[in-house]
């Protein structure tokens, strides 16, 4: 009973409160394809979703390494391979005096890894978005709470999921069109 | 405990929704119409930057002799204004980062600030190592890259590790602030009235929509990136103090340096952060979010830095009189009595002596007081650095050798200069992006009574 020309529904709610609540429902009733909007992070949506933002903390994990290693390697090929240097007799591999530039070379590679991955999980950049075609939803940034089930849904049903959002407190349910 | 009306003060004004927080913030950027008294900041701020760039084309023109640089003080203004610019830096990464994984909530109103006024401070220091460089057009040999001489850079040089701790903290508060303005930048976008802005913003916001799991990836990126950020902000100052405290330099050579440097960094910065944020919030209207309370924590952090800075001096003089170090000996007392025993005892006077005042509580309360200590602050820091500098150069190991340092017409042009350029970008923040983070704030503003945690006052 899918609409195909549509993308979903739009329902706005009141507050993050109402907004957690509803979308604590819709995951009860199986509803899956549903996306929450609001002008700042709301405690209990993730939550609400059963969602953990694990892969970002990997990333961060995995290109901090790749950084550090990278850093020591450069730093032990240059100093032990490519240009040894005898200074007084010292041992070439003088693997104390490598630490500081391996540890900012981790902190440059975890930062640079996991913000552009967190950027690329959340699919951005992007151009347009069928949301921002409900001129309400302008306000998302501002203070309007808004969940959107998704038309691609297993349970959607244009009527009926209507009602449903109404009974959930919906303050206002729009239609988003493509 | 706090018991007095401003400690305890609320930290958003009671009345203050989601939008009216919107609508004022991202009004200054969007609509306010463009007034005379930043116009004519902007003019004075962009006539010393333009002095600033006089004074470098000469230097690039003569060369570094156009300062006052002899051997044996090789390091003069250069070195003193990118240690000092460099630790003003330091407060605004410390405020964003530190008291955001102590949640401190009072942070909120005026990390944004901060860490624009980090940026500017490393715009600034990042110049002078270069413009120090006898052939600054050569200033890519400091790089590890691949070239036909088949040179490396010395890893082993507290120099590189310089070079490599600033070039990582300038590159990750870029990315900090961009990742904390990100949502504010959708805000403007949404709410801007010309067409024009939208699309600017609309760009830079990268189609931010504010979902809830890309607020949770958000969160979660920003958590952990302030987790780096913090022993990244005490790295910086402590490798840049290694570049002195490897050196043999009587007075530099000493294991309290990093700790001391990183100290005096911070104060420097919580001064500079007072300095410019009490006329900012006074022309702007913004002492309902910027409060009274805000003033004060950062005049505290001021003070505890301080102390700990007193510290650093107290335990650097008592280790060159316990060490017998006949040449250590001699570099402290000649701080005192020597030929720059004028600066030396200032900077004890205006960096630790003047901010004591800061335990009364009336100085505390009076933005007009804390003004100017915390410009007497930052001018005790600056010398601070000039006496570590230039006193402990001019009087090395061989007497034949010691010389009388002063900075000429074109080293006082050039630091007076860079705040030409550290003000200009300033002005210019402050009408291109909001100057308090418009999402953090609304959450602030949702919180339920009661649920912010007690501060130890």
């Amino acid at each position: 009973m899918t609409e195909p020309e549509s993308y979903g529904l739009l329902a706005e709610f009141a507050g993050p409160d109402q907004l957690v609540q509803a979308a604590r429902m819709l995951h009860e009733c199986g509803y899956r394809r549903v996306e929450s909007y609001s002008p700042f992070a709301v405690e209990g949506i993730p939550e609400a979703f059963h969602f953990r933002p694990t892969a970002v903390a990997v990333i961060f994990l995995a290109s901090a390494v790749l950084g550090a290693a990278g850093g020591y390697f450069m730093q032990w090929y240059a100093s032990v391979i490519s240009y040894p240097e005898n200074v007084g007799g010292r041992p070439l591999h003088s693997w104390p005096s490598f630490i500081p530039i391996t540890f900012e070379m981790g902190v440059l590679g975890g930062v640079l890894g996991g913000i552009l991955g967190m950027i690329l999980l959340n699919r951005l950049p992007r151009y347009s978005h069928p949301v921002s075609n409900v001129e309400r939803f302008r306000a998302a940034s501002s203070d309007a709470f808004f969940l959107c089930v998704e038309s691609s849904d297993a349970v959607f049903d244009l009527a009926k999921t209507t009602d449903f959002l109404r009974r959930c407190g919906a303050t206002q349910v729009t239609e988003v069109p493509r | 405990m706090p018991d007095n009306a401003t400690e305890t003060a609320p930290l958003v004004p009671p009345g203050l929704t989601d939008n009216s927080v919107s609508e004022w913030i991202s009004g200054i950027v969007v609509k306010k119409k463009i007034s005379f008294g930043w116009l004519g900041g902007l003019a004075i701020a962009f006539s010393l930057l333009m002095m600033f760039n006089y004074a470098i084309v000469v230097l690039f023109t003569y060369g570094v002799g156009i300062w006052g640089l002899q051997i044996p003080v090789a390091w003069g203004f250069a070195i003193v204004n990118f240690v000092w610019w460099v630790g003003i830096g330091h407060a605004g990464t410390f405020i964003s980062a530190v008291l955001y994984l102590c949640h401190q909530e009072w942070r909120t109103s005026i990390n944004r600030f901060t860490e624009s006024m980090t940026l500017f401070a490393v715009a600034c220091a990042g110049i002078f190592p270069l413009i120090h460089l006898g052939r600054p057009w050569l200033f890519y040999y400091l790089f590890p890259y691949p070239n036909t001489m088949a040179l490396w850079p010395q890893f082993r040089s507290p120099l590189i590790w310089d070079m490599f701790a600033v070039l990582t903290y300038a590159t990750v508060s870029v990315i900090f602030y961009f990742v904390g303005l990100l949502p504010d930048l959708a805000t403007l976008r949404d709410r801007a009235p010309h067409r024009w802005q939208r699309i600017i913003y609309g760009l830079l916001a990268l189609g931010w929509r504010g979902s809830g799991r890309q607020w949770s990836r958000y969160k979660m990126a920003y958590l952990i990136m302030a987790g780096l950020a913090t022993p990244l902000v005490v790295s910086v100052h402590s490798i840049v103090s290694l570049d002195f405290a490897v050196g043999i330099v009587p007075g530099w050579h000493t294991t309290i340096m990093p700790f001391y440097f990183v100290a005096a960094a911070l104060q420097s910065g919580f001064a500079m952060g007072l300095i410019l944020i009490i006329p900012v919030r006074h022309f702007y209207h913004l002492k309902d979010i910027i409060t009274g309370r805000h003033l004060a924590n950062m005049a505290k952090l001021m003070l505890a830095t301080s102390l700990v800075v007193a510290h650093g001096y107290f335990t650097d003089t008592f280790m060159s009189w316990y060490s017998g170090d006949p040449y250590d000996k001699f570099i402290v007392a000649d701080k005192f009595t020597g030929a720059y025993a004028i600066a030396g005892w200032m900077l004890m006077i205006l960096d630790i002596g003047v901010v004591q005042l800061v335990w009364l509580r009336a100085v505390r309360e009076s933005p007009v007081a804390l003004f100017i200590i915390a410009i007497l602050v930052n001018v005790g820091l600056w010398l601070d650095h000039y006496v570590l500098v230039v006193q402990s150069l001019h009087s090395d190991y061989l007497p034949s050798e010691w010389r009388i340092f002063h900075g000429t017409i074109w080293d006082w042009m050039t630091l007076i200069g860079s705040f030409g350029l550290f003000l200009t970008l300033l002005f210019i923040f402050i009408r291109i992006f909001p100057m308090v983070a418009m999402s953090e704030m609304r959450s602030l503003v949702h919180r339920k009574p009661g649920e912010e945690k007690v501060q130890g006052a």
